[in-house]
């Protein structure tokens, strides 16, 4: 089932398919974020957006309409 | 830790907006370093990356390297080899220092440094710890040690080739790839669970909120009340000198224009120093802390409506203490036209420097009553014209987002760095800076500014002498005391100076608003800073300056009539006057600042232009409505 990123439930482990912006795609790849990669929603800002991501580690930050731009699958 | 410039580690992004260099001094020679700014990749996204793309993508740049220190954080090693090697193949001579690796131990990250080397055979590769200034000598000696020749046959055209290659999305995945597959680190790198804990807590819907706001008043509290200790120290040591200049230096206009133009100056520049040094050591100590993207993360969705984002809150927010150190703080914003809006609409917010204004004026024209029998009107006024500042500095932010196209959408990925002590030495280093931009660049602008209006208020045409004479034969001023007849001579030579002849011609324009002439000029003069508005107007009324004279001034100001016998400052006009203060750009401090921070003369104008239509318009309707 895919999904993006912005649906994920918190704490759920989820896979990268595809990220359909390209300028997007360059600026998550310099952080690591590639197709492949496993990728977990942390918690949200009060108002539920932007949404914190863990990944390699690293605590990102991301704003809702970012994360709509990130197909992922449930791992 | 290598020339004693230091830029902070870029956890908070947008650290470093300008590129900067100093001197290595080694043993067998000197280098010239340059820093550029914080960056993941060669390609350019925001302005920090456009400038480290445009300086290595030109051989013939005044800047291109002869070689690269690349100063890699060991615990975010992966991202940061993916820059590296992209630089490495450019075939420019490389030095990789492998930083913080005390951090990368405690992460239990093991980094295969034999491994790297064979990765890259043609790099020097060391270890360093700049926070505790580990590793120098390495490095010194590493770029002892660089191959001269290296750039010689540097084929440029193959560069540029090769350069474009880089650039592109696929050799960048592929890299990564490569990279991954490597295994150069090993231990799966986790999150600490110990900031995770505390951001449970500070990102809280209620807490979080409640936390930033009790942070914020004690950084106000300091702005606003102890900053003013070592300010009125600051005040009172230049006004001592004034005087003793005076005393010392022989009659004449050299000796005025140094004691009444110039060293008031440069005293109207220090005095602002203790308010950026104080905003800069706490915005400093809670970006370094990591605290400070939490509170861009908690503030981003509120503020995005009108065109701003997270980061905006904290300039505004400084702002109602002083915009000069408010907009200088809107440095951290990456998004140009972000960073634009916030600096443009910071003024309209309520800065103390109004202070004086607002409570002369609110004094003057609003009944000290209760209504309800609690509520102060006068504080409630107050209230008003602070509500009235921010309404507008976010309607304006609203319509410069749907007037101004923006060139190329900005994202907000930001890291959450990992809550860490924030290093005393990074914290006064950024202070010092800060404030050493202020004066220097700033400093400069005010300084030429006040000296012109210095000479404005000073000069007036021949004419002058002509109603000193009469005012010296009327019989007033033979009965009136010495003191008395200094205020009058003092008032005399003001409104007959050029700024009073000036104020007089303008006064058609203004009396729509409801102000005489006099008022003109007190608004002239207030230019160079709000608060001069008060003294300006005790100088035209002839009361003299000094605070416990207040009193006299508002007395004097309540009976004050037009030649039709009307009250002049009626509460039309104290409205209209305090209106006007609420929009009007009257600071040159902040306009030099705006100037300094986007490098151009246009957005300072531009803001001085639209802030005074808008001043000029609200007091308009104020008046009218009114009267």
């Amino acid at each position: 089932m895919s999904i993006t990123l912005d649906a994920v439930l918190l704490h759920q482990i989820v896979e990268i398919k595809a990220i359909s912006d390209s300028t997007l795609s360059l600026k998550l790849l310099e952080m690591g974020l590639t197709k492949g990669q496993k990728i977990k929603a942390v918690f949200k800002a009060p108002f539920g957006d932007p949404i914190a991501y863990e990944l390699n580690g690293n605590l990102i930050s991301m704003r809702k309409e970012e994360a709509q731009q990130i197909q992922v699958a449930i791992a | 830790m290598l020339t004693g410039l230091r830029q902070q580690v870029g956890n908070f992004p947008g650290v470093t907006v300008e590129k900067k260099s100093g001197t290595l001094k080694t043993p067998n020679g000197k280098y010239e370093l340059i820093d550029f700014p914080g960056t993941y990749s060669l390609v350019g996204h925001s302005l920090d990356e456009q400038i480290v793309q445009n300086v290595l993508s030109d051989p013939s740049n005044q800047d291109f390297p002869d070689a690269i220190l690349y100063v890699a954080d060991s615990a975010n090693i992966e991202r940061n080899l993916l820059f590296f090697s992209q630089l490495y193949d450019l075939g420019l001579p490389c030095i990789l220092a492998l930083n913080m690796w005390d951090r990368a131990k405690r992460k239990n990250l093991k980094i295969d440094i034999e491994k790297l080397q064979q990765t890259f055979p043609k790099a020097k590769i060391l270890t360093s710890n700049a926070r505790v200034s580990l590793g120098k000598s390495r490095i010194m000696e590493a770029i002892d040690q660089l191959d001269e020749l290296a750039i010689e046959n540097l084929n440029f055209n193959e560069y540029s080739i090769q350069f474009n290659a880089l650039c592109q999305y696929e050799n960048t995945e592929q890299k990564l790839t490569h990279l991954r597959q490597l295994g150069l680190v090993s231990a799966l790198n986790k999150f600490s669970s110990t900031s995770r804990k505390i951001d449970s807590i500070l990102v809280h819907p209620i807490y979080g909120y409640l936390i930033f706001a009790f942070l914020l008043l004690t950084i106000f509290q300091f702005i606003f009340s102890f900053a003013s200790i070592p300010m009125d120290f600051i005040d009172a040591q230049f006004v001592r000198l004034s005087a003793w200049g005076a005393s010392v230096l022989p009659e004449g206009l050299l000796s005025n224009l140094i004691t009444q133009g110039l060293i008031p100056g440069i005293g109207g520049v220090l005095v602002f120093v203790p308010q950026i040094a104080i905003l800069f050591l706490f915005i400093s100590l809670l970006e370094e802390s990591g605290y400070l993207s939490r509170v861009v993360f908690i503030m981003d969705r509120l503020m995005r409506p009108f065109g701003l984002n997270g980061k905006s809150v904290v300039p505004l927010l400084s702002s109602v203490a002083c915009a000069i150190p408010g907009i200088m703080s809107a440095r951290t914003i990456t998004d140009r036209k972000e960073r634009l809006t916030t600096i443009f609409v910071a003024p309209f917010m309520s800065c103390s420097a109004r202070i004086p204004v607002y409570t002369l004026l609110i004094n003057l024209v609003i009944e000290p009553t209760y209504i309800w029998g609690f509520l102060s009107l006068q504080g409630l006024v107050l209230f008003g014209l602070y509500t009235l500042g921010i309404v507008f500095a976010l309607g304006t932010a609203y319509l410069m987002k749907i007037f101004i196209k923006r060139k190329n959408q900005g994202f907000h990925l930001m890291e959450l760095p990992e809550y860490k002590k924030p290093s005393l030495e990074n914290v006064l280093l950024n202070v010092i800076e800060k404030v050493k931009i202020f004066v220097l660049d700033a400093g400069k602008i005010i300084i030429a500014i006040s000296i012109l209006l210095w000479g404005l208020a000073t000069f007036g045409p021949s004419s002058r002498e002509n109603e000193l004479l009469k005012l010296h034969r009327s019989e007033s001023f033979q009965n009136a005391s010495e003191q008395q007849r200094q205020e009058s001579e003092k008032a005399l030579m003001l409104s007959n100076s050029y700024i009073g002849h000036f104020g007089r011609w303008m006064e058609p324009a203004i009396s729509p608003l409801g102000y005489d002439w006099k008022i003109g000029v007190a608004l002239l003069c207030s230019f160079a800073a709000r608060e001069v508005f008060v003294g300006s107007l005790a100088t035209i009324y002839a009361v003299g300056d000094e605070d416990q004279n207040q009193k006299r001034l508002i007395e004097k100001l309540k009976v004050e009539r037009n030649p039709e016998g009307r009250l002049i400052y009626n509460l039309a006009t104290g409205l209209s006057l305090l209106i006007f203060y609420v929009f009007a750009m009257q600071c040159m401090a902040t306009l030099a600042v705006v100037r300094r921070e986007t490098k151009s003369w246009r957005w300072p104008l531009i803001q001085l232009f639209y802030m005074g239509v808008v001043a000029y318009l609200m007091s308009l309707l104020t008046y009218q409505l009114l009267s």
